[in-house]
């Protein structure tokens, strides 16, 4: 197994490689360093020189992909592409734009972030797991069919919706929780449930539906009957047999994810104003600050790449038969 | 004389593309068993054709708002050039725009409820004596024709019945056109049933196609619409914005938006998909690792983030480059052009990949094989007999990924990289709202509008394509 892992940790890189590739392409050859200098210093009436020193600045005073005035290996090397991707991969994201260590600013934020990612996470993923069984077992009767329709009108709804409705009624009209903001240890307690609340509330109807789908797939197979067939009652059989059985399509979607919590939510965490990592790609976004932007979107897809992995080994812990080869 | 000349923007060609796809189709579904089959199942069901019924207005609306015309602008004749070169107003309207004139010109100072008459702010004004005083001064246009203020709920009632009474005349009308249409030839059931039965047939429920159940609900957006002609032009129904924009007119303009989003993204990236999907399951080997390389790298980059990058970049060749973009709506439009390209590359790796599993199924089947030794070229086995074989999953995929697609849209627009912000859209209404449901009292209706709108359209969707995939998903209907 841990050939497996390191051997899927190996591909990771040419993809990582594409993928910095493809930012280096929208961030560098569409706009050159040139018209991002203009875009920041203000497009009109700035001076040769002031865009040279915000390029040397930042280190966009290079050639993008080929260094002609080198030669050998530095002719590859000595080129913005290179310097960019190696410091990447070793994960120095280098300064924003605004002059701030990115890497810090990371480690600073991924904290508020889980603080509301990790809870909604697990909290959601158990009541949605409960809802579709309980879907499950009444199939075909009246709580079925209302349940499936209830998740439908949920899963139509905007998450913004869920948001703003919140936000009015618990804080505005009830005055039971702080309407948004974010403090430092367990004073910050206060100000999670309210997103925590809303996480879990509007992932119900997606998640209790397709969960409904994945037992009803497993409640026709034969081992369902057998297992009735000696006498267990239905509930032991959805709990013990089914459910195990439907935990694999359920992981699948599921771990994946978890790494990507550390990215937090863009939407609830610009609502509820907590500084985590979505609110830090928001901000970025307002100010045009490409290098956060483009930190972004690599430490993301690393995440993804890693929760792949993550989900390939939990396949082998829930289901026996799973072999990583 | 109301001379014009059309205008058609880019997102305009693309949605009369997509419409003549959908054309062809249809008319190729009719002649394939395989695909005409699971829609005669939908046919018969009450809610997915209820849901097709809603949908279908929200096309139309979506479409009438999609034909663009400019106005000539009327130049007086004194001018002493004779050789008359007819001048067009740089202002581009849709139909939709010239069947809600009054709606889109008459624009109050600022908020107003929902059938105001008065404003929603104060004002000061000189009262007695040179004191100033605060009062709710009369809108310019919402219930202008109204005397004396106890009128209002029964001018609103007289105008509603009104509605009704057009709602019912149209109710009447269908039904006996359906009546009428249900005689034809082909339909043998019907055929020796006199017109008076399959009336009653109809109003009882008692048909293979649940008419009465299509009708019901279409007499819900027909008495919408009816409401709208008879109220629209007296007040302000969903109230007004804070530059004094008809909350309901924008919201009806906001429909064109997200039906774009959702449906020109799957226009974008269905040759993408369909193509990389096929030769890589076909063909395997380096093609096929090319093709899963490229997939895997797009879709390893959160969509979010990718989007936000692509729009960023976009913005800054935008701002670089301001003469490309002559007018406002050209602006805006290639804006919306860009998201939805940018969301097809994000999306379209899910329907390569289940194309490309599918096809290396296919690939080892008989006839295939059978095409192959008897020396059918690749490209006409892919085209010929593979492609068909595939159409049933592109469809479920389409109609399935719709309903997100115009949820994403809001989403977007909120964090700022959705549509421009000067163009109507659900996700501007809802950004804009947010600092509404901080105000006292409370600007309710931008929400609620945009909410209802949304919720109805995504719901109806999601209802829609919930019977499409039970009706072509093979697994399901085993089972």
């Amino acid at each position: 197994m841990i050939a497996y892992i390191i051997r899927r940790l190996l591909y990771a890189i040419p993809i990582l490689i594409g993928i910095n590739l493809l930012t280096f392409t929208l961030f560098f050859m569409v706009n050159s360093p040139d018209d991002m200098a203009r875009v920041h210093l203000g497009v009109k009436r700035v001076t040769t020189e002031a865009i040279e020193a915000w390029k040397t600045d930042r280190g966009y005073d290079k050639p993008l992909l080929y260094n002609y005035k080198e030669s050998g290996i530095k002719s590859f090397s000595n080129t913005i592409f290179f310097q960019h991707t190696v410091r990447l991969f070793v994960l120095d994201f280098g300064r924003a734009d605004d002059g701030r260590d990115i890497g810090r600013d990371i480690r600073q934020r991924m904290w508020p972030s889980l603080a509301i990612a990790v809870p909604t996470f697990i909290v959601g993923i158990l009541l949605n797991i409960t809802f579709a069984m309980l879907l499950a077992f009444f199939r075909g009767t009246y709580v079925d069919v209302w349940g499936v329709v209830l998740s439908v009108a949920m899963m139509s709804i905007s998450i913004m919706f869920y948001i703003i409705l919140g936000q009015l009624i618990m804080s505005k009209l009830w005055h039971l929780l702080p309407i948004s903001g974010y403090d430092s240890g367990l004073r910050a307690l206060k100000f999670l449930i309210l997103p925590v609340i809303i996480g879990v509330v509007s992932g119900i109807g997606a998640g209790s539906r397709l969960y409904r789908t994945f037992y009803l797939e497993e409640i026709n197979k034969d081992y369902v009957r057998t297992a009735r067939a000696k006498g267990l009652s239905s509930l032991q059989v959805l709990f013990k047999h089914v459910l195990r059985n439907a935990m694999v399509p359920i992981l699948t979607g599921v771990v994946a994810i978890i790494p990507l919590l550390f990215m937090g939510s863009l939407v609830m965490e610009s609502f509820f104003g907590i500084p985590g990592l979505g609110s830090y790609t928001i901000d970025a976004i307002n100010q045009q600050d490409f290098a956060i932007v483009r930190a972004m979107v690599f430490l993301g897809s690393i995440l993804y790449i890693f929760g792949l992995v993550l989900t390939d080994i939990s396949y082998t812990l829930v289901d026996p038969r799973v072999r990583l080869e | 004389m109301l001379d014009f000349t059309f205008k058609i923007l880019v997102t305009d060609a693309l949605l009369y593309l997509l419409v003549t796809a959908i054309i062809i189709f249809i008319v190729y579904a009719r002649k394939h068993e395989h695909l005409s089959a699971p829609w005669r199942q939908i046919k018969n069901k009450k809610l997915a054709m209820s849901a097709l019924v809603i949908l279908g207005f929200f096309v139309i609306t979506g479409f009438l708002d999609s034909v663009h015309i400019r106005q000539e602008i009327k130049i007086d004749n004194t001018s002493k050039n004779q050789q008359q070169v007819a001048q067009y107003s740089n202002e581009v309207l849709s139909l939709l725009d010239l069947l809600l004139t009054k709606m889109r010109q008459q624009t109050e100072k600022t908020y107003s409820a929902p059938f105001a008459i008065n404003s929603f702010t104060k004002e000061v004004a000189d009262g007695e004596q040179g004191k100033p005083v605060l009062y709710y001064p009369r809108l310019k246009y919402g219930g202008a024709h109204l005397q004396a203020q106890d009128s209002r709920i029964y001018d609103i009632g007289k105008r509603l019945l009104w509605a009704l009474f057009w709602t019912l005349s149209v109710l009447v009308f269908c039904i006996l056109l359906i009546a009428k249409i249900t005689d034809s030839k082909n339909n043998i059931e019907n055929k020796h049933i006199n017109i008076a039965t399959r009336l009653k047939n109809i109003i009882s429920g008692n048909t293979n196609t649940p008419w009465l159940t299509i009708l019901l609900v279409m007499s819900i957006p027909v008495f919408f619409i009816s409401s709208i002609a008879e109220l629209g032009p007296y007040y302000h129904i969903m109230g007004t914005d804070q530059v004094g924009n008809d909350v309901l007119y924008k919201s009806i303009k906001s429909i064109r938006t997200g039906l774009l989003i959702g449906t020109l993204t799957t226009l974008i990236i269905l040759p993408f998909a369909v193509v990389f999907g096929i030769t890589a399951g076909y063909f395997r080997g380096w093609v096929d690792d090319l093709i899963q390389y490229i997939y895997t790298t797009l879709s390893s980059i959160p969509s979010v983030l990718l989007i936000v990058a692509a729009i960023l970049s976009l913005q800054v060749y935008m701002t670089n480059n301001p003469e490309s973009f002559a007018t406002l709506i050209d602006r805006s439009d290639i804006r919306l052009l860009f998201l939805v390209m940018i969301l097809g590359v994000t999306s379209w790796t899910g329907l390569c990949r289940l194309l490309r599993a599918e096809t290396m199924k296919l690939r080892e089947l008989d006839y295939i094989q059978a095409a192959n030794s008897l020396g059918v070229r690749h490209r006409r086995i892919m085209s010929r007999h593979i492609f068909p074989n595939l159409m049933h999953i592109v469809l479920i995929t389409v109609v399935l990924d719709f309903s997100g697609l115009v949820l994403a849209e809001a989403v977007l627009s909120y964090i700022g990289v959705g549509v421009d912000p000067t163009m109507d859209s659900w996700g501007n209404m809802i950004n804009g709202a947010r600092l509404e449901m901080a105000r006292e009292p409370l600007v309710w209706w931008n929400l609620t509008a945009a909410f209802v709108f949304m919720f109805i359209l995504v719901l109806a969707a999601n209802i829609f394509s919930d019977a499409v995939r039970d009706a072509f998903d093979p697994r399901l209907r085993k089972a």
